[in-house]
């Protein structure tokens, strides 16, 4: 609604990993936090000015994240004793409590004024009750100033195809609910976010990260000419991705939910050995699983983009949580000297130009691709100035054309001088014959076991990931072009790093990695031009014991958080403060 | 469409099969076979995949003068899935071992067989691990002594197939690697089969399980302790063909034409093609000394194919969908305009 109305925005969604979590209690708390704006925003928010509390529980649960002028809007019908002892409180003043008196405090009786709204509705009690989110939506509407056409657009598209019956009751609920607040003369404030006037001009739509990241394969998949193909096992939070590509076969897309993760990378390196642009997807246990097949395509040299959605770990650990603590596994998770591109998105709409920078590489560079995503993006969303197909690069993989010569035998694994990469002889085509597989061979292809030429293979991989660097951008400095403190993100922290350096100004500089094997061939250039380098991230410093490995010497200090939340900007203006 | 033979199939690499070894009267009545699939189905040879996991038999693909993918183990048949679904015209041969498909890569070989993804693999049975150097497999006999089973497995072994025909497999084969003949012919059948073919191919390993299929292999017992079932013949076998398989009702009987008032009008006549799977379990379940190890084509159903299917889904959406590229995608559903 707000992103149609104009405005910026950014959404997380918070929830427990059960699907019907245990109602009432504190653990069970599912919420969705959304920050609109006038201007750039760039993250979820670290406080909020309305938190909205169905029961006691999510009262409590979120009481933290309230600012000192922040208004709650409860609904009193679910704060009976039983909910109240539920949630741990004590008293029948969960306010008092929670030290939150002072706030604004708007208690409605939502089940029951829903209840009363739909009365003539013919719907019984049970699916009344369904539509009491959208009362209380209706009375933020009022809060925020939000005209409800773009509520009642919601629904058509909701429901207009498979329930219509139920557009006219949520749009009276809504209707209500907006009317009860003006009515009631106790919202001490509204607000008025007016549309953001400095955007860029375009035609703009709201994207999620894990559906920008399929939209940027079929991006991909196009601009390259070859069909797309997912092999992959359903995992939360990467599961979305597999989803919204088996909506997308009118592109041409087949996907193919495997039997397992290792199925799932399998049939992928099976497909791009058939001349697919070949993608399997997953989260950090996923991508565990699928190690061996990783060194697979390292060694037969084959295009893959092998996507994780990180969530906290280790084991199944927090699996709706996020974190991006699977770096090391990404960069050495493999047995043998194996490596691989890495990559990371920084923001749900990156995730569309993340997936087909990773399709290309990988496709140019016959080499599989690690991309890195966070739940924090795949699952949040924000306004996408929609990119015309026009403006990305063709992608040129380096197919075989034409026919030997007469006696002349392809050799699967000569290179180009220049990048080291081999040239890729699809399936089909007459007199390319060739093996491909698990075991050293030597360049005509043939088995090898002789230990010169293991030591070369070993090198000439390493060496064609390396020589990427000349294909990926150059690291971009934010802020002052040298000085004391560089601050360096990468992956899904970058729009809190941002706003974060803003806060600070001038005093630190600001650096964020999309690319971290191999880094931008400038990395070591702009290092020597600060003192120091702080390396924030959601662990607790892999990158940073990655880039002290890469600039022995150089002052690296590190600031983690292992919580499976996004940082807050407060935290990260104090930790750059304190290294300033 | 050059016709092909043998020799086109042979690749210049140095078979390292050990002398002796059952795996390489299976390569060549592969070799064999394919011409003859060639030139029924007008297939030319740059059409053919081979794709292999891990072990002794997994070195197929380097023996034959085709595209080729040695894999990793126990994966051959996620990789085949992959080849086929990607781009169906090819055609694909599998090898894979009973530790290979069975073990380690169990769930892969059976998930292949369920959605019946049209490939052809090649299982060699030799009821033990060869390439790591003797260690019991999960067709080991109960009992088996191994190096990892010093005083014998505690283990039922499985049938491949009962475990096929258990997940609704729609073409299973069995032979011994010697029969030669028998195996060019059920290639070929299983090559004209539009599903996943499963041959089972029990093969000896002269050095860590010598003689395991000697029981039914000897040429001194080998007619009358295997029948080879072939479609619309009776189910006869013994050397002087005097032995049969009758039904009573409630299950399989081997009898001896002429005794006991048995004649030949009583015995059973193979149909493959039945989609009902007891009695072709019951045949695939087949061990002495009772009965007769079953050869030959046992199952072969007509049924839809994964690989079809999913491109006949991704042709009809196509066609019906009104997002025919990237920025039509980038345009669907609610957008707005900043002015």
């Amino acid at each position: 609604m707000s992103a149609v109305y104009g405005n910026t925005l950014s959404t997380f969604p918070d929830y427990p990993a059960e699907i019907r979590a245990p109602h009432d209690t504190v653990a069970g708390v599912s919420g969705f936090q959304v920050h609109i704006g006038s201007d750039d925003v760039r993250t979820p928010g670290d406080l909020c000015d309305l938190l909205v509390a169905m029961n006691p529980a999510a009262l409590k649960a979120n009481a933290q994240w309230l600012k000192p002028t922040a208004m709650v809007l409860v609904n009193s019908d679910a704060f009976d004793d039983a909910a109240l002892e539920k949630a741990g409180f004590t008293s029948d003043n969960p306010f008092a409590e929670l030290g939150i008196e002072d706030r604004a405090i708007i208690a409605a009786p939502v089940s029951t004024l829903t209840v009363e709204s739909l009365k003539d509705s013919g719907m019984d009690r049970k699916a009344v009750l369904k539509c009491r989110n959208m009362f209380t939506l209706g009375m933020a509407c009022f809060i925020y100033s939000r005209p409800l056409d773009y509520a009642y657009d919601y629904l058509e598209r909701k429901f207009g195809k498979k329930h219509p019956e139920m557009i006219e009751p949520n749009r009276k609920v809504i209707f209500d609910g907006f009317n009860y607040a003006s009515n009631i003369q106790a919202i001490p404030n509204t607000y008025n976010v007016a549309p953001s006037g400095n955007r860029p001009k375009g035609r703009y739509r709201n994207i999620s990260g894990n559906q920008a990241l399929v939209w940027g394969l079929l991006a991909a998949s196009e601009k390259s000419g070859l069909p797309l193909f997912c092999g992959s096992y359903p995992i939360t939070p990467a599961s979305a991705i597999l989803e919204e590509l088996a909506i997308h076969k009118s592109l041409g897309a087949k996907t193919l939910q495997a039997e397992d993760e290792i199925a799932g990378i399998c049939t992928a390196i099976g497909a791009s050995f058939a001349g697919n642009l070949a993608v399997t997807t997953t989260s950090g246990p996923g991508l565990s699983l699928k190690s061996e097949a990783m060194g697979l395509a390292v060694m037969a040299e084959l295009p893959l983009v092998v996507v994780d959605v990180q969530r906290g770990g280790p084991s199944t650990g927090l699996p709706t949580k996020t974190e991006q603590a699977d770096l090391a596994q990404a960069l050495y998770g493999r047995n043998g000297e194996c490596p691989m591109i890495v990559m990371a998105a920084h923001s749900p709409s990156h995730c569309f130009d993340a997936a087909f920078m990773a399709a290309k590489l990988a496709l140019e560079h016959m080499t599989p691709v690690l991309l890195l995503s966070e739940g924090f993006l795949g699952n949040g969303s924000e306004p996408w100035r929609i990119p015309s197909m026009a403006d990305y690069p063709d992608i040129k993989p380096p197919l075989v054309n034409g026919a030997l010569s007469e006696g002349e035998k392809f050799h699967p694994f000569e290179r180009d001088p220049e990048t080291l990469v081999r040239r890729w002889a699809v399936p089909g085509q007459k007199g390319f014959e060739h093996r491909v597989g698990g075991l050293e061979k030597n360049h005509e292809g043939v088995l090898s076991n002789n230990p010169q030429n293991h030591e070369t293979m070993v090198r000439e991989r390493a060496g064609k990931v390396q020589r990427c660097a000349a294909d990926i951008p150059a690291l971009e400095v934010l802020g002052p072009a040298e000085g004391g403190l560089l601050v360096v993100g990468w992956g899904g922290t970058y729009g809190h790093l941002l706003s974060a350096m803003e806060a600070v100004g001038d005093s630190a500089s600001y650096a964020h990695f999309d690319y971290i094997n191999p880094l931008p061939a400038n990395t070591a250039e702009v290092f020597g031009r600060f003192r120091k380098i702080l390396v924030c991230e959601l662990n607790s410093g892999q990158f940073a014991d990655y880039l002290l490995a890469k600039f022995p010497g150089k002052d690296i200090v590190r600031y983690g958080k292992i919580q499976g939340q996004p940082f807050l900007v407060s935290e990260l203006v104090e930790a750059i403060k304190r290294e300033i | 469409m050059a016709t092909l033979s043998a020799k086109d199939f042979k690749s210049d690499q140095q078979v390292r099969w050990c002398p002796g070894c059952g795996d390489h009267a299976v390569l060549a009545a592969l070799q064999r076979a394919l011409p003859m699939v060639s030139s029924a189905l007008s297939y030319d040879k740059e059409r053919y995949v081979v794709v292999s996991g891990i072990g002794c038999s997994s070195r197929l693909p380097y023996y034959m003068d085709t595209y080729g993918f040695h894999s990793i183990h126990g994966r051959a048949t996620a990789i085949s899935t992959g080849i086929k679904v990607a781009n169906p015209w090819l055609t694909v041969w599998q090898a894979c071992g009973d530790g290979d498909a069975l073990a380690i890569g169990g769930n892969h070989f059976i998930h292949a067989i369920r959605r019946n993804i049209d490939i052809n693999v090649i299982l060699y049975n030799n009821h033990i691990y060869g390439l790591t150097k003797g260690q019991y497999s999960p067709t080991s006999k109960f009992g088996a002594i191994t190096k990892t089973s010093p005083y014998g497995t505690v283990e039922h072994p499985f049938n491949p197939g009962s475990l096929v025909l258990g997940a609704k497999g729609t073409f299973f084969a069995r032979s011994l690697d010697v029969e030669m003949e028998l195996n060019a012919e059920i290639m070929t059948a299983a090559a004209l089969h539009d599903g996943c073919s499963v041959m089972e191919m029990l093969t000896n390993c002269v050095i860590f399980n010598d003689g395991a299929h000697r029981v039914i292999s000897d040429p001194e017992v080998r007619a009358d302790r295997t029948v080879i079932l072939r479609k619309g013949e009776k189910m006869l076998f013994g050397k002087d063909r005097d032995k049969g398989l009758t039904y009573d009702g409630s299950r399989l009987k081997g009898v001896r034409i002429g005794k006991d008032g048995q004649n030949l009008d009583a015995v059973l006549v193979h149909d493959p093609t039945e989609d009902n799977i007891g009695l072709q379990m019951a045949l695939a379940d087949m061990k002495g000394p009772d009965f007769p190890v079953a050869l030959g084509v046992i199952r072969d159903v007509a049924d839809v194919t994964y690989d079809d299917g999913v491109r006949d889904q991704v042709k009809s959406v196509m066609e019906k969908s009104r997002i025919h590229c990237v920025d039509d995608l980038l345009l669907s559903g609610t957008t707005w305009e900043v002015k």
